[in-house]
């Protein structure tokens, strides 16, 4: 077993030996970049791009051994002697006002430009059996370009790439705006890059998250560019890219955090071993104090897009200590500005029987520990079980050092519990208590009784110490909104926050019969009754059936005879 | 000609019988086995060990919480949470009664303040001294019943061809051991000992109440009794059968003219009386208010709370018109006592058989019962074994009882947890369990009058033309 796994090895890396040349001759790059908006969006931008320096166009010569680029696009380069080909698919209309300028534009619906060679003599014929075979390959109907939507635009379309041709004849400009962009046209977009979607960043692509967002563009652009500065030779450069706007902002409850995982719900776990280069920029120019980025990075960069200086922080997928311990990269961003006391409280539990109230408390605080008075008011009719009541902070118990519980009282009094609960600093402290759900009389229910019965908000007040010392005098030249709470001391100032009422679903009566239950249920009543009675009035006799008629009438005749009766 | 034939057969079977009650005689008085019976003690003691060994495996498994939760097994009134509860609050400083969660007896709080800790064990050990009560004062009455079967006999009070219907010592043997098996095996009564139900502690001052008196031990039955109803106020009704008791045991005559009735019912009612005003004494004592009056005896009659359970109370009263409340209240309470003076009445000679009658009618018609409540008259069903041939629907009664108790998780389930019935499933589910439960009563009652007048008049009876006859009630 050894010497044949050995054997493996060795014919591997002599396999791979001999592909090394090639290596040098193409290579591929991938990359995002992902650039909070200032609509509170989230823009994320693929770039993928493979260079290859061989010449599709050569007369006579097929190129047929191919590695990273694929193969059903230069067959397509070479059969209709493509010089430079530009299409998109975008779903959505990218809004320049409220999202500033993407990297790469694209109109609505699809989008095809094509230079064609100049030796082409057919442009028109070649035109449209193109978009016939870029039809096929996309999964789009780009069949429906025909002389009928071709324009040929003399100045506003020049080829991105190497050779100043200015002759429009050989260009080729269509759109589809009705097109609509869909997973189908997603997977064959992905089956180009040279790991699928099997690794490095198109693993982020799952296409029902891609495709719940405000705009998704995807784009394919080959041209033929210089491999260095002196442009001593030339190569062919196909990039994909894909660029969508996340509404993370309505989704997310207004906050400006975001991580990998919500929005793409994967994470990344390694680089495409096949790209000589694999990184995460994100645009951290925009308030950089105010959110704090995890994992951190040391790398920063700097690029100048669209006019405009943009820091990046950079992100390596090539090392292997970007993923961490966990073998999985989620970035995420958190806001820094969160309120240093904060509560939510929630119900846990299923069925109508029992529950669970949870009150969560936030000290945000990053080293002061201070308590806080937690008031709750429960209606009656959820039962609380004081003796279920936990209070833990960090995963310990933390033993309130002040309870006051006044139990309810049916039908008179709600329950009030508060309790003085000293908060550890940066922690996360839980609260819950369980309780059970009362079945009411039908008439205490209210009119939509399956909507369910609403909690009040628990109140929680605390002193939170305060970073700047406050003014203990009051004067009259305060401002109004500052001298509300009286404040007593210089270094804590007083805060009430409010949690979310509750909203619990109690069993409910058929409202329907309230007739047929007392009748039923007094039946069975009376049917006990009924049978003791009987039992208890009445002996046992022996059944003697009564004499027939025609013997009855026949002594009541001889009654009045005076005559013997019959028996 | 007939009749004198008939009077020697039947001397030759007084004859034999009295043979078979010497050895009965024998066997049940020898000095040393007063008690147990020695011939008893090892099946006994398995049934012990059997019942005791189930406990502690549930107790053991997960099935215990689950089964602590169900509202047939418990009510408000005895929930094991609810005594947790009551002690948590006394430990925080509040009064266990201030609240509506509370409804235990203060006793109750000061036996398991001190037992919390072994409440398991507490619940076992009463589970077991209820089902040895019940298999003593079942041993009591069969040697009771024989002995006045005996002079039944003699005195040539019984009809001549009732032979048949005469008990023997042979089939009586049993009797007590099966009691405490109905009671110690009876899925419910396993049940409420795993939910840890208080239910089973009123259960075993019950069958101390009913051992106490079939002793013949007044004092004891009166503490037992004052204890039985404080505990749960309906055990009340069970004053009549015991009074009936020691007065036929002690030759009184139940003579409303007569001093020595007078005397003895006053005496017998002081003990009770003055133990129950003792207890309720040393309650307030204990907690230094009244709370408790209202909280366990209000709560117990008013029916505020309309949880769910097994009895007819809850959705009664959650689907009564307003204005009506209180009337029918006062119906369905009074409909549990009501039933004593009659009773009374017509089983002045059987007082155990109205005890069973009494704690039967307690547990069907209270406001929170329990399967513990059930399990605890249905344990006397043995007792009555004899009643079988009598017994008119006892098939019907008995699927009706078995496809309820397996209908309840159902449905509740459907209702609570999958909300795909409504409340209105779960109660035809408890109209059905509390009918078959009236059903079977009411057939025991019907054999036993049915053999008393069998007893009495013969039993082939013959109509005036000699025919066979059915016996109705007229």
């Amino acid at each position: 077993m050894l010497i044949l796994s050995s054997l493996l090895l060795f014919i591997l890396t002599t396999h791979s030996e001999a592909l090394t040349p090639a290596a040098a001759r193409d290579e591929f790059q991938e990359e995002l970049v992902i650039r909070p908006l200032h609509s509170g969006d989230i823009y994320a931008s693929f770039q993928f791009r493979t260079l290859w320096d061989t010449d599709f166009l050569q007369e006579g010569q097929k190129v047929s051994h191919y590695r990273l680029f694929p193969k059903s696009l230069g067959q397509v380069l070479s059969k209709f002697s493509v010089r430079e080909l530009h299409i998109s698919f975008t779903q959505g209309f990218w809004r320049t006002m409220q999202w500033g300028q993407p990297f790469i534009p694209s109109p609505p619906g699809a989008e095809l430009w094509v230079w064609f060679h100049d030796t082409v003599s057919d442009v028109d014929g070649n035109w449209k059996e193109l978009t016939n075979v870029l039809s096929g390959i996309f999964c789009a109907s780009l069949n429906f370009i025909d002389l009928t939507n071709t324009v040929q635009p003399s100045a506003s379309f020049k080829p991105l790439g190497l050779g100043n041709a200015t002759d429009h004849r050989f260009l080729r400009y269509a759109t589809l705006p009705r097109e609509i962009v869909c997973t189908e046209n997603l997977t064959p977009w992905k089956k180009l890059l040279p790991c699928g979607s099997k690794a490095g960043l198109a693993v982020l692509m799952k296409s029902e998250k891609l495709f719940h967002s405000s705009f998704h563009s995807q784009a394919v652009h080959i041209r033929p560019i210089c491999q260095d500065e002196q442009c001593s030779s030339k190569a062919w450069e196909l990039r994909q890219t894909l660029n969508v706007v996340f509404d993370l902002h309505t989704s997310g409850q207004g906050k400006k955090e975001w991580s990998l995982f919500k929005m793409f719900s994967r994470t990344l776990t390694e680089a495409c071993p096949l790209a000589s280069s694999s990184k995460v920029y994100v645009d951290i120019t925009d308030n950089p104090e105010l959110f704090e980025l995890s994992p951190a990075t040391p790398l920063l960069g700097q690029a100048v897009v669209l006019g405009d200086r943009r820091t990046y922080s950079v992100y390596d997928l090539s090392r292997a200590e970007t993923f961490g311990q966990l073998r999985s990269f989620n970035l995420l961003l958190r806001d820094m500005l969160r309120p240093l006391l904060h509560a939510e409280r929630y119900v846990a539990g299923f069925g109508l029987q029992t529950g669970e109230i949870h009150t969560v408390i936030y000290n945000n605080h990053p080293y002061r520990a201070f308590p806080v008075l937690l008031m709750d008011s429960v209606p009656w009719y959820l039962q609380l079980y004081i003796h279920t009541l936990t209070v833990t902070s960090k995963s310990r118990d933390n033993k309130p050092s002040y309870i006051h519980y006044q139990p309810a009282k049916d039908r008179h009094r709600p329950h009030l519990l508060e309790m003085l609960i000293q908060l550890p600093p940066h922690s996360m402290t839980e609260v819950t208590v369980q309780f059970e759900r009362a079945l009411l009389k039908w008439t205490e229910y209210t009119p939509d009784p399956n909507h369910g019965f609403y909690v009040g908000s628990s109140v929680v007040s605390a002193l939170v110490p305060s970073m700047v010392a406050m003014r203990t005098n009051f004067t009259q030249d305060q401002p109004l909104f500052s001298s509300f709470v009286p404040v007593k001391e210089e270094s804590s100032y007083f805060v009430r926050v409010y949690t979310e009422p509750l909203l619990v679903n109690l069993p409910t009566p058929d409202f329907s019969m309230p007739y047929n239950v007392i009748c039923l249920t007094c039946t069975v009543v009376a049917v006990g009754y009924g049978s003791f009675y009987n039992l208890l009035t009445r002996t046992f006799q022996v059944d003697e059936p009564s004499p027939p008629l025609s013997k009855r009438l026949a002594n009541l005749i001889r009654r009045m005879r005076g005559v013997p009766l019959l028996t | 000609m007939d009749g004198t034939l008939f009077r020697s057969v039947n001397k030759f079977f007084i004859i034999a019988f009295c043979l078979d009650i010497k050895s009965y005689k024998s066997f049940m008085h020898r000095p040393d086995s007063f008690f147990l019976a020695t011939k008893m003690a090892a099946p006994l003691t398995l049934l012990l060990i059997v019942a005791v060994t189930i406990r502690a495996v549930l107790f053991r498994s997960s099935l215990a919480e689950l089964i602590s939760a169900r509202v047939e097994v418990v009510s408000p009134l005895n929930a094991w949470k609810r005594v947790v509860e009551g002690l948590a609050l006394l430990d925080l400083g509040v009064s266990p009664y201030s609240g509506d969660v509370f409804h235990e007896t203060p006793l109750m709080i000061y036996l398991f303040h001190f037992t919390v800790d072994y409440a398991e064990i507490v619940f076992i050990v009463t589970d077991g001294i209820t089902a040895l009560a019940l298999y003593l004062s079942i041993q009591t009455y069969n040697k009771d019943v024989f002995r006045k079967q005996k002079y039944a006999l003699e005195s040539d009070r019984y009809s001549a061809d009732c032979l048949e219907l005469l008990r023997s010592p042979k089939e009586m043997f049993y009797i007590p051991l099966k009691v405490a098996m109905f009671y110690l095996l009876n899925p419910f009564t396993i049940l409420s000992c795993v939910a840890k139900s208080t239910c089973g502690l009123n259960n075993a001052i019950i069958a101390l109440f009913i051992f106490c008196t079939l002793k013949g031990s007044a004092l004891l039955s009166g503490i037992l009794l004052a204890l039985a109803t404080y505990q749960s106020i309906y055990p009340l009704t069970l004053f009549a059968p015991a009074l009936l008791f020691f007065l036929q045991r002690l030759y009184i005559p139940v003579n409303l003219r007569r001093s020595s009735f007078w005397f003895f019912t006053l005496q017998y009612a002081f003990m009770y009386v003055g133990s129950l005003v003792v207890i309720t004494g040393l309650s307030f004592f204990l907690l230094g208010s009244w709370d408790f009056i209202p909280s366990v005896y209000g709560f117990i009659f008013s029916v505020p709370d309309l949880t769910p359970n097994i009895g007819l109370f809850w959705y009664f009263f959650a689907e009564m018109f307003e204005h009506f409340r209180l009337f029918f209240s006062c119906v369905f309470q009074i409909n549990v006592f009501f039933y004593t003076i009659p009773l009374s009445i017509k089983l002045k000679e059987h007082p155990v058989f109205l005890i069973f009658m009494q704690i039967a009618i307690i547990s069907i018609f209270k406001s929170y019962p329990t399967v513990g409540d059930v399990a605890l008259y249905m344990a006397f069903l043995p007792a009555w074994s004899h009643l079988y041939r009598f017994l008119r629907n006892i098939f019907l009664v008995s699927c009706v009882l078995l496809a309820c108790s397996a209908l309840f998780p159902v449905l509740w389930h459907l209702w609570i947890y999958a909300g795909s019935a409504n409340s209105n499933f779960y109660y035809a589910i408890t109209l059905l369990f509390n009918f078959g439960q009236i059903l079977l009563v009411a057939d025991y009652f019907y054999a036993y009058l049915r053999r008393e007048h069998h007893l009495t008049h013969g039993l082939y009876l013959k109509k005036k033309d000699g025919t066979e006859a059915t016996l109705v009630l007229k």
